[in-house]
């Protein structure tokens, strides 16, 4: 078990492990995605009440969702980094900030021009589109404030930091349709009754957001893989590298 | 197979959600693929600017031992 | 100025600026959602100023609906089950806008308790649902989907 956590440590066993696991995820998540896409948009039956433009709910939903969930990762690498001074958490840190900022762009964007056919307007002070824009912002705090700082190992910190004071966001997101009231509805997916979604319409749904976790994995090791090499370039493992490989 | 549209217009047409629907579809798109390219090309950089300060390492090297 | 600190100088005031516009944005948006947000009830009870701009949500009065038919002008009433505002809109109403569904009107109460409204939204419930499968449940005589199931 420990020496699992010390492999992980090491930037070569990360490396090669990374490039390993993307080599069948990526192109697989791709095939998933675009199977996806032709399934929600061709294949679903419309809704009742909104007709087609609820079709935007499968990018709206699993983008929020990993938002939120790569907030976590970030946060939680942060804090690996901060205690444990592990530099492969602090990597993973640093390469989720900007992954969970475009998702949670594209949860406000796409919310914004669902919300006007069917809210009839784009954009509204409620309690949830208000904490996830709280959540770009914070987001965007982590990646400002890294490059604020020469001293890597203080940003790090002072990263780690505004991440974990975050964290309290994404309970309150989840929670505000329930909390507060809300132009947004409460959940269709329940994990304790049965979810209020159609079957026929809930399937395609699931499936969008393990696709989204999919690509979120495969950004998350990609960028990690570049910054490992940037880190790392003087090292030993990175020469055997070129040497080996074209 | 129960496809919902029988012709590109009316898919396009989205029965009058049309721009809507393929805006956001649209800009997903699009910021994925940028998030897809950005660290390929960034590791792409990484490698020859490496190989590059190998090449110069090892010729500076070359030329210090050639002359002592 | 030394370069290197005129650089964190400017970041410094970015990250500043940044996190005032954010707070500031926040404290903007709340406002104007949580102490200007009035249930029926307590419109009912003469708990909402008169002449400030404020939001009532509720659920449209089952045949309360009365469009004119010369202008955009419409009446119609909220409810939340305990109380009832009187609601005047002149305007484009979302598609989803119906009796039976929820709604938020934003607008100034009158002297006489009616919402003179600005912005009517519409609010849809959790049910996602194809159309076949919406008619079979109307057919069978179960509640029409999405009428009172809650706000």
């Amino acid at each position: 078990m420990w020496s699992f956590f010390h492999k992980l440590g090491s930037p070569p066993w990360l490396y090669g492990i990374s490039g390993s696991i993307l080599r069948w995820l990526l192109p697989a998540s791709i095939v998933a995605l675009l199977a996806g896409l032709a399934w929600v948009l061709l294949v679903v039956p419309p809704d009742f009440r909104q007709g087609n433009s609820y079709r935007i709910m499968y990018i709206h939903v699993p983008t929020a969702v990993v938002s939120m969930a790569g907030y976590y990762v970030m946060a939680i690498a942060g804090a690996i980094h901060l205690i444990w001074k592990m530099k492969m958490a602090d990597v993973a840190m640093k390469c989720a900030a900007p992954i969970g900022a475009a998702l949670t762009f594209l949860a406000l964007v796409t919310g914004a021009i669902w919300g006007k056919p069917t809210w009839g307007t784009w954009w509204v002070w409620d309690a949830r589109i208000t904490s996830v824009l709280v959540l770009l912002f914070l987001y965007l705090g982590v990646i400002a404030l890294y490059e604020a700082f020469d001293n890597k190992e203080a940003a790090s910190r002072a990263c780690a930091v505004l991440s974990l004071v975050g964290m309290v966001n994404i309970p309150i997101i989840y929670k505000s349709v329930d909390w507060w009231y809300s132009l947004h509805q409460p959940a269709s997916i329940k994990f304790t009754s049965e979810s209020t979604m159609d079957a026929s319409m809930l399937y395609p749904l699931l499936y969008m957001i393990i696709v989204f976790y999919a690509l979120y994995t495969c950004l998350l090791l990609l960028n990690m893989r570049a910054e490992l090499l940037d880190r790392e370039r003087s090292k030993g493992w990175v020469r055997a590298l070129l040497k080996g490989s074209r | 197979m129960n496809w919902q549209f029988d012709s590109l217009a009316a898919l396009m047409q989205m029965d009058g959600h049309g721009a809507f629907v393929w805006s956001a579809y649209g800009i997903t798109a699009l910021v994925l693929a940028i998030l897809l390219v950005a660290p390929l090309n960034r590791r792409k950089r990484l490698l020859s600017e490496i190989r590059g300060e190998q090449r110069r390492q090892k010729a500076a090297e070359e030329a210090h031992a050639s002359r002592s | 100025m030394h370069p290197v600190r005129k650089r964190r100088l400017m970041i410094v005031l970015f990250i500043v600026l940044f996190s005032s516009v954010a707070v500031g944005l926040v404290v903007y948006g709340l406002s104007g959602n949580i102490n200007l947000f009035y249930p029926p009830a307590e419109v009912v009870a003469g708990k909402a100023p008169v002449g400030q701009s404020i939001r009532v949500g509720g659920m449209v009065v089952d045949g309360s609906i009365q469009r004119a038919s010369d202008s955009l002008r419409v009446a119609f009433e909220l409810t939340d089950y305990s109380g009832t505002v009187p609601v005047v809109y002149e305007g484009i109403l979302p598609d989803l806008f119906d009796e039976g569904q929820g709604a938020v009107a934003a607008g100034q109460l009158d002297a006489n308790g009616v919402l003179q409204a600005t912005e009517i939204l519409a609010k849809h419930d959790e049910n996602y649902m194809p159309p076949e499968v919406a008619e079979a449940l109307e057919a069978s005589g179960k509640a029409p989907p999405g009428a009172g199931s809650g706000s």
